[in-house]
C-alpha cells in the first residue's frame, strides 16, 4: 500500500509561530500518500503535535499551505472547512470522549458532520448509522459495552471507543496524537493493532505521533523525524537504521532521551 | 551527585515586608475612625429587647384556625417561585452559553454581555419586586417577573463558570470530526454541564421560595402581604402561624431539593 502514489496530505512551506513567539513549525515540506502508515518521532516539544494539529487545522498555521486530497484546508472556511475535516479522523492522547455519555453516543458523534443541525438537535440518527456505530464497536471488540457510560471503561477501552468513533466517521485520513502515551505497553499494542486494521482493511492513511521507538518500528511503514520544528529525517521504516532514532532522541540539543 | 551537609545552604530569612505592617495599622485605625464617625454604640442593639421577648411569647401561641387561610396563600407563593425559576432559568441557560469564553471566542460579545449581567446581578430581589410592581401593577405577576430576573442572576453566574471548567477534549474531538457550533454544544458541552444546570436551578428555586415569601410586602403577590397586615394590627398569634407554616414548607422544599442535587452529582 505504501507504493500507491496519490498524495493525500501535502504541506508546502508550512510554518507556525505561536502568539508568544515560540516557533512550532519551520518551513515544512511534506507529501504523504494515500494508504501510508506514517509515524512521526521526536522529543516532547519538537513540534509533533503542532504538525498533526495543523493538518486538520485545530491549529492555524502562520505561513504556507496545506492541501488535503488536493484542496487547501488553510483557505477553507465554514462549511467547506467542516467538510474537509469530516474526511480527517483524529485520535487523542486523552481519548476526548464525552465521559457522561454512553459509548454508543460517543461513537455516533463521529457521524455528526453527515447530518444537518436540526436532525442532530433531536438525535435523529438513522438506523443504518446506529448499526454502523455498533459494527464499529464490534471491530474494536467492545460490542458488549455499547450502552455503558464512557467513564466506566478503562483507559485502553476508552481509546478503542475513540477508534470506533473514527471508524464510524469513515475518514480518508486518521491523525493519531500520542494515542498510546497514557496506556500500558500491552494495551498500546492493542490500540495500534486497531489502527493498523483501519489502515489495511479500509485503506485509511494513518499519521501517528509515537513516543515509543519499538512501537514505531513495529507499526510504521514510513518514519518522519522532527526536531525543533523541522523535518530532520524522512524515509521508509525498513530502510531506517537504528542510528536515526538515537540521533533524533539524543542529538541536536544534547538533551537525554526523557521520553523513553 | 549529592552535596555534603556543609555545602547545603541554610534556609534564608523571609524578607520583612513593611507594607504588610502598614496595611494592618491603616485598617485598624480606619475601624476606629469609622466607629467614631458613625457614632456606633453596641448597647443600641439591645435597646428594645424587652419588647422583643413580649412579641415572641405572643407569637409562640399561634392561631391554628388561621392556617386554612395561610396554606392557599403559601401555595400561590410557591407557584410564583416555580414560574419565576422556570422563566429565569431558561434565559440564563442561553445567556450562559453566550458569555462562556470557551464557547464564544469573540471577547467583545462576551465582555459586553458580562457587563450587562453584572449590572442585573447588583439589583437586590426586593428592589426588583418594587420595580416590577411599579411597571405591571400590584399582584403576583410582578412577583414572578422579579423572581425571574433574580433567578437569572443567580443561575447565570454559577452556570457560566461551570461551563468554563468543562473538559475541552470532547470539544476538540467534535471540531476535528467536522461538527458545527451547535452540534459541538449539543454533543460535547451539554452532556458535561446538564447536571450542573439542573442543580443550580434547584438551588435558585430554594432561594426563590424564601424570597417569594417577603415579596408580598411590596404588593408583589403571595403570603408576604398577610405577614405585613397581621404585623401592622399587632395580631402576633396570626403572624406566628404564618411564620411556622413558612418554616415547615421551606425546610421540606430545601431538604428535597438538596437531596436531589446530591443524587444528580453522583
Amino acid at each position: 500500500m505504501a507504493d500507491s502514489v496519490k498524495p493525500i496530505i501535502e504541506l508546502k512551506h508550512t510554518s507556525k509561530v505561536y502568539d508568544n513567539g515560540t516557533v512550532g513549525l519551520k518551513d515544512i515540506n511534506l507529501t504523504i500518500n494515500q494508504g501510508e502508515f506514517v509515524v512521526i518521532v521526536g522529543l516532547s516539544g519538537a513540534g509533533k503535535s503542532t504538525l498533526l494539529r495543523s493538518i486538520n487545522r485545530l491549529h492555524d498555521i502562520t505561513e504556507g499551505d496545506i492541501l488535503i486530497d488536493g484542496k487547501s484546508i488553510t483557505k477553507a472556511k465554514g462549511k467547506n472547512l467542516r467538510l474537509i475535516r469530516r474526511d480527517i479522523g483524529m485520535i487523542f492522547q486523552s481519548f476526548n470522549l464525552v465521559k457522561r455519555s454512553s459509548v454508543l453516543r460517543n461513537v455516533l458523534t463521529g457521524r455528526v458532520a453527515y447530518y444537518p443541525t436540526w436532525k442532530t438537535t433531536f438525535n435523529l440518527f438513522t438506523k443504518e448509522d446506529k448499526q454502523k456505530a455498533y459494527e464499529a464497536l464490534q471491530q474494536v471488540g467492545l460490542a458488549e459495552k455499547v450502552y455503558a457510560r464512557a467513564d466506566e471503561l478503562s483507559g485502553g477501552q476508552q481509546q478503542r471507543v475513540a477508534i470506533a468513533r473514527v471508524l464510524a466517521q469513515n475518514p480518508k485520513i486518521i491523525l493519531a496524537d500520542e494515542p498510546t502515551a497514557s496506556l500500558d505497553p500491552r494495551t498500546s499494542e492493542r490500540v495500534l493493532n486497531d489502527l493498523r486494521m483501519l489502515n489495511e482493511k479500509y485503506g485509511m492513511t494513518v499519521v501517528a505521533n509515537l513516543h515509543s521507538v519499538e512501537l514505531a518500528k513495529e507499526f510504521g511503514n514510513r518514519v518522519i523525524g522532527i526536531r525543533a520544528g523541522e523535518v530532520v529525517y524522512d524515509g521508509k521504516m525498513s530502510e531506517t537504521p537504528e542510528s536515526v532514532f538515537t540521533d533524533i532522541y539524543n542529538g541536536g540539543n544534547g538533551s537525554e532521551d526523557e521520553d523513553e | 551527585m549529592s552535596k555534603t551537609e556543609q555545602d547545603l545552604m541554610s534556609l534564608p530569612k523571609k524578607k520583612f515586608k513593611f507594607m504588610n505592617l502598614a496595611w494592618i495599622v491603616i485598617l485598624v485605625a480606619g475601624l476606629f475612625v469609622s466607629i467614631n464617625v458613625t457614632n456606633t454604640h453596641l448597647s443600641e442593639l439591645f435597646a428594645n429587647f424587652g419588647q422583643f421577648t413580649e412579641i415572641f411569647v405572643q407569637m409562640s401561641h399561634p392561631d391554628w384556625s388561621y392556617s386554612s387561610t395561610v396554606i392557599p396563600l403559601l401555595l400561590e407563593t410557591i407557584k410564583m417561585a416555580v414560574l419565576g425559576t422556570l422563566f429565569g432559568s431558561i434565559v440564563a441557560f442561553v445567556y450562559s452559553l453566550l458569555i462562556a469564553r470557551n464557547i464564544v471566542k469573540n471577547k467583545a460579545v462576551t465582555g459586553t454581555l458580562r457587563v450587562i449581567m453584572n449590572i442585573i446581578r447588583t439589583i437586590p430581589d426586593l428592589l426588583l419586586g418594587a420595580i416590577f410592581v411599579a411597571i405591571v401593577g400590584i399582584g403576583p405577576v410582578a412577583g414572578i417577573l422579579a423572581l425571574s430576573v433574580f433567578t437569572f442572576g443567580v443561575v447565570v453566574k454559577l452556570f457560566y463558570e461551570a461551563i468554563e471548567t468543562i473538559d475541552p477534549g470532547p470539544i476538540e474531538a467534535l471540531i476535528a470530526v467536522g461538527a458545527n457550533k451547535l452540534q459541538i454544544i449539543h454533543f460535547a458541552v451539554l452532556p458535561q454541564i446538564m447536571t450542573y444546570f439542573i442543580s443550580y436551578v434547584l438551588y435558585a428555586f430554594e432561594i426563590n421560595v424564601r424570597a417569594s415569601t417577603v415579596l408580598g410586602y411590596l404588593g408583589a403577590g403571595g403570603i408576604g402581604l398577610y405577614l405585613q397586615q397581621t404585623l401592622q394590627v399587632f395580631d402576633y398569634a396570626k403572624t406566628g402561624t404564618i411564620i411556622i407554616v413558612i418554616i415547615v414548607v421551606v425546610v421540606i422544599i430545601d431538604y428535597i431539593s438538596s437531596k436531589s442535587r446530591e443524587a444528580l452529582m453522583r
